[in-house]
């Protein structure tokens, strides 16, 4: 199973990979449209940085992955090796943020749900959009 | 071909399904429950009196999913007893079992009041609950609530939304003290009274008459529904009756094994090990249901494994506003506080660990504290600094994080 990984190394800290991440998640089909009048989609990825490293980090759709198992509506499911959200179940009750080991459970105050990486399953943007868009090639999708 | 029989039909039993299922693909699965319907989700059950969730979503698994996982239900019957090798039902029937779970969860607390005999009340607990609650509730009906802990406070929380008239009573001097400490426990009270819900605390009912109840302050309040939401016990009756070890609720060990061979316990019934705390607890949480659930099964199917690692950790909001807990507050405190953006951050530590913490308002990234907490991490292996700051992946040293991330290529 291909996952995304990031090579701290090569990180450069410039966030294009959570702009990349927020406009294929928009559901707008490109990033001017989904930037536009003020808009303010939400990354699923996020850059941390240091002050000798920086790195971004999103879903491991983990082996044994307990946001699935705390979820307590349901609404989180592993299928074929990714984890993601029934939208229409999630009712906010942020108990994945509670859970996720790695704090890759997005929320904002615009969404009453919760947002989290499918690896670009559901916005048809082929390969994930971090991967493609990260200009130093620190992000990739590979089989380890 | 093994025989496993389920009571209960919630977070544990379905977890217990797919920790059997996990191991034994062939073994015949029955699911007992007093309730009539389809798992659903228990704490969702104020989100649907709210209207925020429809009957079609409050369930907890798809709709085949007793179908494809070939489990028999035998739902609207309550087990009696167990023993011998048998459940017996309150219809007359047995079931045979060679591993049996214990999923019964838990019932509400009624203490004695004073006239309560004489009006209606209902309680906050199941499915059933709520839509008896439903059919009495218009707007600006006068709803007063006995209980500011979770189940009392997420009750009222629905019925402001149904714009009914909320009065909540708690004998304790602050809200939701299973969670929350004082401060917090401030800040939460102000802004769900700021949303037109009554307060009242240090009191109690002195009596019922008529549907007006007498407080222990002097104060009167009328109601039109009354709702009891002071606590929770477990159901252990089975286990006990049946001459297994049973205190504060059901003793299992770490396999999820009572004193009874072949009978397994899990869920709000059972006492957990609150590795935070080092102690016994009832750990009445849903995460931890459906975990402690599947282990069980999985032991149950033959594949020995512990339940390691509980804490007691909470998600919720209220009236909007977001709170996540987790561990054990005792311990040296790191507390910052912006109380009007309704912010307040609690880090507890002790022997030289993160053990707990509050965060209210801001709870983004929670799960890297509450990982930290269960995976007992000394904070001599994390920068304590940013640890403070807020949670983040670049608080554990690069060896720790590569581990975590496996971020090094090659």
């Amino acid at each position: 199973m291909k996952k995304v990984y990031v090579n701290e190394e090569w990180c450069l800290a410039c966030h294009l990979c959570e702009y990349y991440c927020a406009a294929a998640n928009s559901g707008a089909e490109n990033m001017i449209k989904a930037f536009a009048n003020g808009n303010k989609p939400i990354p699923r990825i996020r850059v941390e940085e240091g002050s000798k490293i920086n790195f971004a980090v999103q879903c491991r759709h983990c082996d044994d992955p307990i946001c699935v198992k705390s979820c307590i509506t349901g609404a989180l499911s592993k299928k074929d090796g990714i984890i993601s959200c029934d939208e229409t179940r999630c009712v906010g009750c942020y108990t994945c943020v509670l859970t996720c080991p790695y704090g890759c459970i997005v929320t904002s105050e615009n969404s009453k749900v919760i947002q989290k990486c499918d690896l670009c399953l559901k916005n048809n943007n082929g390969d994930p959009a971090c991967v493609k868009g990260c200009p130093n090639k620190a992000i990739v999708l590979e089989e380890r | 071909m093994k025989k496993y029989v389920i009571i209960g039909n919630s977070a544990a039993a379905i977890g217990a399904v797919q920790g059997i299922r996990s191991v034994d693909t062939e073994g015949m699965i029955t699911v007992i429950s007093d309730e009539p319907y389809h798992t659903y989700s228990r704490p969702l059950i104020s989100y649907w009196l709210e209207g925020k969730v429809v009957d079609e979503k409050i369930y907890y698994r798809e709709p085949d999913f007793y179908e494809k996982n070939n489990v028999m239900t035998m739902f609207g019957v309550r087990a009696t007893a167990i023993g011998g090798g048998y459940v017996t039902l309150d219809n007359g029937g047995k079931v045979a079992y060679d591993k049996l779970l214990i999923a019964t969860g838990s019932k509400p607390f009624v203490p004695p009041m004073k006239g309560l005999d004489t009006v209606d009340y209902f309680t906050f607990m199941n499915w059933d609950s709520a839509k008896a609650i439903k059919e009495k509730v218009k707007e600006n009906t006068k709803v007063l609530i006995i209980g500011a802990g979770l189940i009392g406070l997420k009750a009222a929380e629905a019925l402001y939304h149904l714009n009914a008239d909320i009065t909540v009573v708690d004998l304790a001097d602050r809200i939701l003290p299973s969670i929350l400490d004082v401060r917090a426990g401030q800040i939460m009270q102000k802004h769900i009274e700021d949303k037109g819900t009554k307060i009242i605390l240090g009191a109690s009912v002195e009596e019922f008459s008529g549907n007006t109840a007498k407080l222990t302050n002097g104060d009167t309040v009328d109601f039109e529904i009354l709702i009891v939401a002071v606590g929770v016990r477990p159901n252990t009756e089975l286990v006990a009756d049946a001459g297994g070890k049973v205190e504060k609720g059901i003793v299992t060990d770490l396999q999820q094994q009572t004193t009874i061979p072949d009978v397994y316990a899990a869920g709000d019934c059972t006492l957990s090990h609150d590795s935070s705390s080092d102690s016994e607890k009832i750990l009445a949480l849903l995460p931890n249901a459906f975990m402690q659930g599947e282990i069980a099964g999985k032991n149950m199917a033959g594949q020995m494994c512990l339940y390691l690692n509980a804490i007691p950790m909470n998600a919720i909001g209220f009236y909007g506003l977001h709170i996540i807990t987790a561990g054990s507050y005792e311990g040296e405190e790191y507390v910052t506080e912006d109380a009007e953006k309704e912010r307040y951050k609690k880090l507890i530590f002790k022997d030289g660990k993160l053990k707990g913490f509050i965060l209210m308002g801001d709870v983004d990234r929670a799960g890297i504290y509450t990982s930290i907490i269960r995976e007992q991490i000394p904070l001599s292996d994390v920068d304590v600094e940013l640890l403070k700051d807020h949670p983040q992946m670049m608080l554990f040293g690069k060896a720790r994080r590569d581990e975590k991330l496996a971020g090094k290529i090659g």
